[in-house]
């Protein structure tokens, strides 16, 4: 398989399940895929700085969860019927995903630009420390704030809307992800294979190369952090209407981790690896988990043999070809 | 107005706390200097720590023996990683050690919580220790606290002796100029990285036993403790003995004074409950702030070489 | 099942339809059996099966799933359980945050819910359902014992500290709420602190003549230990979670002596606990705890319940919940208008019996005590 054709599989079949679910009565089935969309697209985001730009941010979960409260608490406002903000401006909630969106990118991109400027003048093992620490620290505001719900997190009831559809039904939001992912899929593609891509790619292999043909590392990888950043908040928010519920454990750096081996199972700079990644550890929660309380512990193992033996990921093996990155 | 007696008992327990945190640190900061690996399990060799030392006190009834078994076993399970999974490691990126160093945790805690159950264990802290010490101006301390004070800064000592003055240092620090002159000159770089591998989980298990002690043995103890390792190693800069140190005591005397001062401060204008909530959630940014503030003016930390 | 048209109501038509099994239930039991906090879970979860094997009813089926403490996953279970799995009775969470994510929807979509551990005010006062019932306590109620307990103990003065996070602070409001003397300072503590050194060394600095503390789990733990080794000696009061027979053994001799406050406890004097008690020794291996108490009640109002009317009457079936008409291990056990408990607390003392650490009983803290927030619910 071509890693286009093995793309293609990839989506196809994350089209294929919530099918069978219909078809089979079981509408489970929509919410297991709904899940793996989401998760997958928290990855994506990942994937265009640690895949593409080879900067590993072990802090994702912290634009996962701006994205999520950013759901959370404007769906919340819109609920109780009080603002958001009184001052400086005044500032309603809403229930409109298309709002909600927006202010989850923006959110998640400002996040990423602050937590970017102070990370990215490090790399390598500082950067890796970096970002989960400060993952951490919004980790424990969360938690400690008690304005929406702290530990106890912020239900919401019903999802927000979009263009008066019914999204509480299973395979409508589902559809709806699965659009928005596509969109997102399209936007990295385009990306990756623009000139910046090229520039992100080259910074990654040689920095004081590109540094002597006058292109700046820092901003490159800046803008690469703030657009993956925008992604993975959006990917929280979508998260948070799959589950009409927020809270601080979307920040734990458990989540972090995940993400992480999201885009590792599936396959590093492949664009829809990470949702094979999501898929394939969904499916091992589910079969493992009903056989053992122990499960992680089996998927501990798998992920060392994965990463030991099997570097290209599902996607590399499906292509038949290592992923060209470590 | 704080009495004096309260601000010198939080200066000694920020020390406590920054001594317990070096001895985290130092084997995180050893390995990475000299084998060039990040170890996120670190904070799992912690918890076999504490889990061995339990299990033989309970089997024995000897503090000591237990404390001998959680050097035993965390340096055992260390070396056993290290020659199975780590050795493989160096030569790849972070990425990798980052996730199979990911992967050992959850099945560390997992595999524990199978031998040993959900339930925390019994562990507690030697008759011969218990009790209190009267300090000059009317303060009275754990023995405790001041003997794990006193333990750490013997261990910090001996390791500084440890790297500057003997062979095994030798060769350590070798290794962290140059890797590929020291295997050309002979000396067995195998050995010589399971042995570093081994005498950094073997600081991070006694650690666990002796905090362990004090505080619940549990899956998952390590992992907190490993976070603020990682705060530390940042602040005193990655690779550096003396900059785990500085860092360690830096993070633990801030940690604890915020978490005093704080909610004081607060107090001052606002209800005492309001007050008690704000300066904690505050308190427990603090380090994180420290740590933004440091990298801000010196991107590779107090004592780093490199950025 | 296919169109859902207006998602709630439709469901609720599809609970009522689909699942109209003539005789016989389906429980959904959502707890934590992995990760931290599991042994809560896996306590509630034996108790609760060990009355149904007691009952020999066979037409109680029970699914389990593990919730990992997350409560995403929680919500995506509850949603399985409602949508593929067709459950009547949805049960099991441990923690408030997990209940409060789960139950509000569960019960919109007509299912009804037991809480066997969790009592979030949220779901006691305005949020209160008809559908959800719990069996364990609204979370301020053991808070509040410990506060009427210190005034029967002639305290005046309190230092009182929790972790910062919603259920603790639910717990100081709860013993202030009771208790009529000074409080001397209130400490939030760091959620999952495990060095409580700082804390400490106010409590010694400090006037107060007792220490009223909620810390769960490991938490509570970390401090027995280290307060006792502090040379402090003033006297703690807490909720049962920290002494607790599951946790005891872990905080060892620290605990000998300490009062808590607990609606139950495996010396209350009725034949049910006793049988209770001595049969889940027997299948078990180990001395029930609390959580495992509460697990056992809720599967016999469940079964009460079942005795008097088909789920698929769903009116029929709330009122014969609504009766708590069976035999509880606390002795008299009747539900309050916003179907939480209104039920007797004890204070307990931790005793060393046989070489084990437990608990005995040494006084009633509260009587026939309800929650603060029943007035708050109307349904």
């Amino acid at each position: 398989m071509t890693p286009r054709i093995a793309s293609a599989a990839v989506a196809l079949l994350l089209l294929a399940v919530p099918l069978a679910g219909t078809v089979m009565d079981e509408p489970w089935l929509i919410t297991l895929a709904t899940r793996v969309a989401i998760l997958g697209m928290a990855g994506v985001g990942l994937n265009l700085v640690l895949g593409y730009g080879g900067m590993v941010s072990l802090g994702h979960a912290a634009y996962f969860g701006i994205g999520g409260y950013v759901a959370g608490v404007l769906a919340h406002h819109a609920l109780e019927g009080d603002p958001v903000l009184l001052w400086p401006v005044m500032l309603g909630g809403t229930d409109s995903m298309i709002v909600i969106w927006l202010v989850a990118i923006v959110s998640g991109a400002l996040l990423a630009l602050l937590i970017g400027c102070l990370s990215l003048r490090t790399s390598g093992v500082y950067f890796i420390m970096i970002t989960l620490a400060f993952a951490q620290m919004i980790y424990y505001f969360t938690i400690s704030w008690p304005a929406y719900g702290g530990e106890d997190g912020l239900p919401i009831y019903l999802r927000n809307s979009l263009f008066g559809l019914d999204t509480m039904d299973p395979m409508t939001f589902f559809l709806i992800v699965f659009a928005v992912l596509v969109v997102v899929i399209c936007l990295v593609s385009m990306v990756v294979r623009a000139r910046f891509g090229l520039a992100l790619n080259a910074v990654r292999q040689n920095e004081t190369r590109v540094r002597s043909v006058g292109i700046g590392g820092f901003r490159v990888r800046l803008v690469a952090f703030v657009m993956s950043g925008a992604i993975t908040a959006l990917a929280g928010a979508l998260f948070v209407d799959l589950n009409r519920f927020v809270s601080p454990s979307m920040l734990s750096w458990h989540t972090s981790g995940e993400i992480m081996v999201f885009v590792i199972l599936g396959g590093v700079a492949r664009l829809w690896g990470p949702i094979a990644g999501a898929a394939l550890y969904v499916f091992l929660e589910q079969v493992l988990g009903s056989m053992t309380d122990h499960w992680q512990f089996w998927v501990g193992l798998l992920l060392i043999v994965v990463v030991l033996h099997a570097r290209g990921g599902i996607m590399g093996f499906a292509s038949g070809q290592r992923s060209d990155d470590g | 107005m704080m009495p004096a007696t309260l601000v010198a008992e939080q200066v000694l327990n920020g020390l406590q706390f920054g001594v317990m945190l070096f001895l985290m640190s130092a084997g995180l900061t050893l390995v990475f200097g000299v084998m060039g690996l990040i170890n996120l399990a670190h904070g799992s060799l912690y918890m076999i720590g504490a889990f061995a030392c339990a299990a033989v006190v309970s089997l024995t009834g000897s503090f000591w023996l237990g404390l001998a078994a959680s050097l035993a076993a965390a340096a055992a399970a260390g070396a056993l990683v290290e020659m199975t999974l780590m050795r493989r490691l160096y030569q790849r990126g972070h990425l990798d050690q980052v996730l199979v160093t990911f992967a050992l945790i959850l099945v560390f805690s997992e595999g524990t919580r199978w031998i040993f159950g959900a339930f925390p264990l019994y562990l507690d802290i030697p008759p011969s220790l218990a009790g209190t010490v009267a300090l000059p101006g009317g303060l009275d301390y754990p023995l405790y606290r001041l003997v794990i004070i006193a333990a750490g800064l013997a261990v910090a000592a001996g390791l500084f002796q440890l790297v500057s003055r003997t062979r095994l240092g030798m060769r350590i620090r070798a290794g962290e100029s140059d890797r590929e002159m020291i295997a050309a000159i002979g000396v067995n770089i195998r050995a010589l990285y399971t042995a570093v591998f081994a005498l950094g989980a073997a600081l991070a298990g006694f650690a666990g036993a002796v905090i362990g002690s004090i505080t619940s043995v549990e899956v998952g103890m390590g992992e907190p403790v490993l976070i603020l390792a990682f705060v530390v190693i940042v602040i005193g800069g990655i690779g550096s003995i003396k900059g785990a140190l500085v860092g360690a005591i830096l993070v633990g005397v801030t940690d604890t004074m915020g978490r005093l001062l704080l909610p004081a401060l607060f107090g001052t204008f606002l209800e005492p409950a309001d007050a008690a909530a704000t300066g904690a959630s505050l308190a427990s940014m603090l380090i994180y702030l420290l740590m933004a503030l440091i990298l801000f003016f010196r991107p590779g930390g107090l004592f780093g070489k490199v950025a | 099942m296919r169109a859902l048209v207006t998602p709630v109501a439709a469901l609720v038509l599809c609970a009522a339809s689909v699942t109209a099994s003539a005789d016989g239930l389906k429980v959904g039991m959502i707890t934590t059996l992995s990760g931290g906090g599991s042994a809560l879970g896996v306590d509630v979860r034996d108790g609760f099966m060990l009355a149904l094997d007691q009952s020999e009813r066979s037409d109680i089926e029970v699914v389990i799933e593990d919730d990992q403490r997350k409560p995403e996953i929680a919500v995506q279970i509850a949603d399985k359980m409602v949508q593929s799995d067709n459950v009547d009775v949805l049960t099991g969470i441990i923690w408030s945050n997990l209940a409060i994510a789960v139950v509000p929807s569960v019960v919109r979509q007509g299912k009804f819910y037991l809480s066997p551990n969790a009592g979030p005010s949220k779901l006691a006062g305005e949020g209160c359902h008809e559908n959800y019932f719990n069996v364990a306590w609204q979370n301020d109620n053991l808070h509040e014992a410990a506060g009427g307990h210190a005034n029967d103990a002639g305290f005046t003065n309190s230092f009182i500290l929790a972790p910062n996070y919603p259920a603790g602070h639910d717990a100081l409001t709860g013993y202030k709420r009771f208790f009529t003397g000074e409080i001397e300072a209130e400490v939030y503590t760091e959620l999952g602190q495990t060095d409580y050194a700082a804390e400490i060394a106010q409590i010694r600095a400090s006037d107060a003549d007792s220490v009223f503390f909620f810390l769960p789990g490991g938490m509570g733990i970390s401090f027995m230990k280290q307060y006792a080794g502090s040379g402090v000696d003033l006297p703690v009061v807490g909720p049962a979670f920290s002494f607790d027979q599951g946790i005891l053994n872990a905080v060892g001799e620290a605990a000998l002596g300490v009062r808590n406050t607990s609606q139950w406890s495996k010396d209350l004097d009725n034949a049910t606990n006793q049988a209770f008690v001595a049969s889940f020794q027997e299948a078990y291996g180990r001395l029930p705890s609390l959580y495992a108490s509460q697990g056992f009640d809720t599967a016999n109002l469940l079964i009460s319940a079942l005795d008097k009317a088909d789920v698929s009457d769903t009116q029929a079936f709330r009122e014969a919940l609504r009766a708590a008409d069976f035999s509880s291990v606390r002795g008299d056990f009747m539900f309050g208008p916003n179907h939480h408990p209104v039920q007797d607390i004890y204070v307990r003392e931790v005793i060393m019996e046989g070489g084990v650490l437990t608990n005995r009983i040494v006084s009633l803290a509260l009587e026939d005590h309800a929650d603060a927030y029943a007035g708050e619910c109307s349904m």
